[in-house]
């Protein structure tokens, strides 16, 4: 079954560029997929319809039954309670525990204390972090950050996880760990993964679908792809 | 359930917010003071205004003097007259013949009393009256004049100089003062507009991520329009605090009326209470309406 399902999806942004030329595209539940291209190739425009924080100028967009294209601004959050969104600079609260920050996501929806508790050390136990509740942001390493950031993204347990670059900022090892964490959801949970990275060491390391995009075009979906150097 | 939890949440965050910029609030939170005094100084004054000018307005009498050619068909006539005209209270109109007149001013003064002594009913130079009370006293001319116009009615009197100045006196005065009003509210709107402004730029992170995690628009708004209201709360309880102390310490200073005892202020229970809560409740609104212009202006979702 298609949880992402997009067809002939064109964007131009207010000032005329085009980012994405007629894309069509099924990703198939519980699949880790990633999206590689060169700089300015529409990644990032690709994640952004999809959370519905842009529009597609033409085409349709499905994603975990909702029809993003249409959805009405008041009606945007029923679609993020369905994702986990992951960016590179990790987007936490400087003034906020490592507890608060994965918590924050839980209370603005309305969870319970009990509730709040139970899923978020739960969420830290996975990424690792449980020795670290009370520490701020800016006394972790980035990816610790990071790893906290995928905690707050997972906590509500997301149909589909969406990362943007996620280990843009780290070292190798650390963009190991990282990966090794994001497959450790998918597989447990069956959590539908998307990754855009620059990563090719990982992407040739983890034999998933790899999406490829060239200027705005889809140019390659293959299912245990790799980083091939002529299409990005 | 969820929806206490959430709002228990807006109002806790709201509430840090206030005192995270302290500097800030208390200009909104002074301003809505000062607005409010200014509110509430006018809501007493006027409330006390009209009701003595109901007081003075039930006493107001119109006198229409009969011409003594007058038969008795004539006077019935000018009472039907009068009963049809409608600013004119039908149970206040009394008649009163010459000799009545007479008698009354005779036990009024013992000059009078001297004077009309040896008048008998043909000397008589005084004229049957009507008393009449009216309705409305802003109309009392153009009732005094359809009176006029009756036949054999002589002449028609009433305090017109006085009462006409006096309310067109006190009309201006509420004018003056509703449009000081309005123009402090506006501006008390346009500083807490600012002040929730800042604090929604001051929040924008926190914002995106609760947008980004999947909080409804109604949960991200609601703080800040709490906030707001909030300011508007704290702003009124100085005025509250001077309304409940200083109307009562004036009004024993004053003995309870203004220049003569005819002119009487309200007594301060239960009215200093109904004016606090007028207060707080247009401080709350105020406050209201500044922080939802403010979140659909500047927290575009
Ligand atoms: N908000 C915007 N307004 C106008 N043009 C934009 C906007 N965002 C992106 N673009 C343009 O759209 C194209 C695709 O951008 P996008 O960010 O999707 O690329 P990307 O594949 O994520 O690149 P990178 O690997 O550098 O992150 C680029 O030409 C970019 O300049
Ligand atoms: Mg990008």
């Amino acid at each position: 079954m298609d949880i992402i399902r997009l067809k002939n999806v064109k964007k131009q942004y207010k000032n005329g560029t085009t980012a994405i030329y007629d894309l069509s595209l099924n990703i198939e539940k519980g699949s880790f997929v990633f999206i590689i291209g060169g700089s300015g190739s529409g990644k990032s425009t690709l994640m952004k319809m999809l959370y519905r924080e842009e529009k597609p100028t033409k085409g349709q967009i499905i994603v975990g039954g909702l029809n993003v294209a249409k959805l009405r601004n008041s009606k945007v959050y029923k679609l993020r309670r369905k994702l986990g969104i992951v960016f590179q600079d990790y987007r936490l609260l400087p003034k906020q525990t490592v507890y608060e920050n994965v918590a924050f996501a839980m209370e603005v929806i309305g969870a319970t204390k009990q509730e709040t508790r139970v899923k978020v050390l739960k969420a830290l136990e996975i990424v690792g972090l449980k020795n670290k509740v009370h520490s701020y942001p800016d006394q972790l390493s980035g990816g610790e950050q990071q790893r906290v950031a995928i905690a707050r993204a997972i906590v509500n347990n997301p149909k589909m996880l969406l990362c943007d670059e996620p280990t843009g900022n780290l070292d190798p090892e650390m963009s190991i760990e990282i990966m090794k964490i994001i497959e450790k959801i998918n597989k447990d949970w069956g959590t539908t993964v998307l990754v855009v990275t620059h990563d090719k060491e990982i992407v040739n390391k983890m034999k998933k679908q790899v999406i490829t995009l060239k200027e705005g075009r889809l140019v390659n979906n293959k299912a245990k792809g790799t980083y091939d150097n002529e299409n990005a | 359930m969820k929806m206490l939890r959430m709002l228990g949440r807006s109002i806790r965050d709201a509430f840090k917010s206030v005192f995270r910029n302290f500097s800030l609030s208390l200009a909104s939170i002074s301003c809505i003071t000062i607005t409010l005094i200014i509110v509430a100084i006018s809501i007493m004054a006027s409330y006390n205004v009209s009701n003595f000018t109901e007081e003075i307005e039930k006493d107001l009498t119109i006198v229409a003097f009969v011409e003594n050619s007058a038969t008795k068909e004539e006077i019935e006539n000018i009472k039907n007259e009068l009963k049809n005209i409608s600013n004119i209270n039908q149970k206040e109109i009394k008649y009163e013949s010459k000799s009545q007149v007479k008698q009354e001013m005779q036990t009024q003064s013992e000059i009078f009393n001297t004077v009309m002594e040896g008048w008998d009913e043909e000397d008589n130079p005084l004229k049957d009256t009507f008393q009449i009370k009216v309705k409305n006293a802003e109309e009392i001319s153009k009732t005094a004049k359809q009176i006029e116009k009756i036949e054999k009615i002589a002449i028609v009197r009433y305090g017109e100089g006085m009462v006409d100045k006096l309310i067109t006196a006190f009309d201006s005065i509420k004018k003056v003062t509703y449009g000081t009003v309005i123009a402090l509210i506006l501006v008390t709107i346009f500083l807490i507009i600012n002040t929730i402004k800042l604090t929604i730029y001051s929040r924008k992170r926190e914002i995106s991520i609760m947008r980004l995690v999947g909080a409804s628009n109604f949960t991200i708004k609601t703080p800040f329009i709490i906030e707001g209201m909030f300011l508007g709360l704290l702003g009124s309880l100085i005025p509250i605090g001077m309304i409940i102390f200083g109307y009562p310490a004036l009004y024993d200073r004053m003995n309870g009326y203004v220049f003569t005892p005819l002119v009487n202020l309200i007594s301060p229970t239960p009215f200093v209470y109904t004016v606090s809560l007028m207060i707080m409740i247009i401080g709350i609104i105020v406050g209201m309406i500044g922080s939802s212009s403010a979140v659909r202006k500047y927290l575009k979702v």
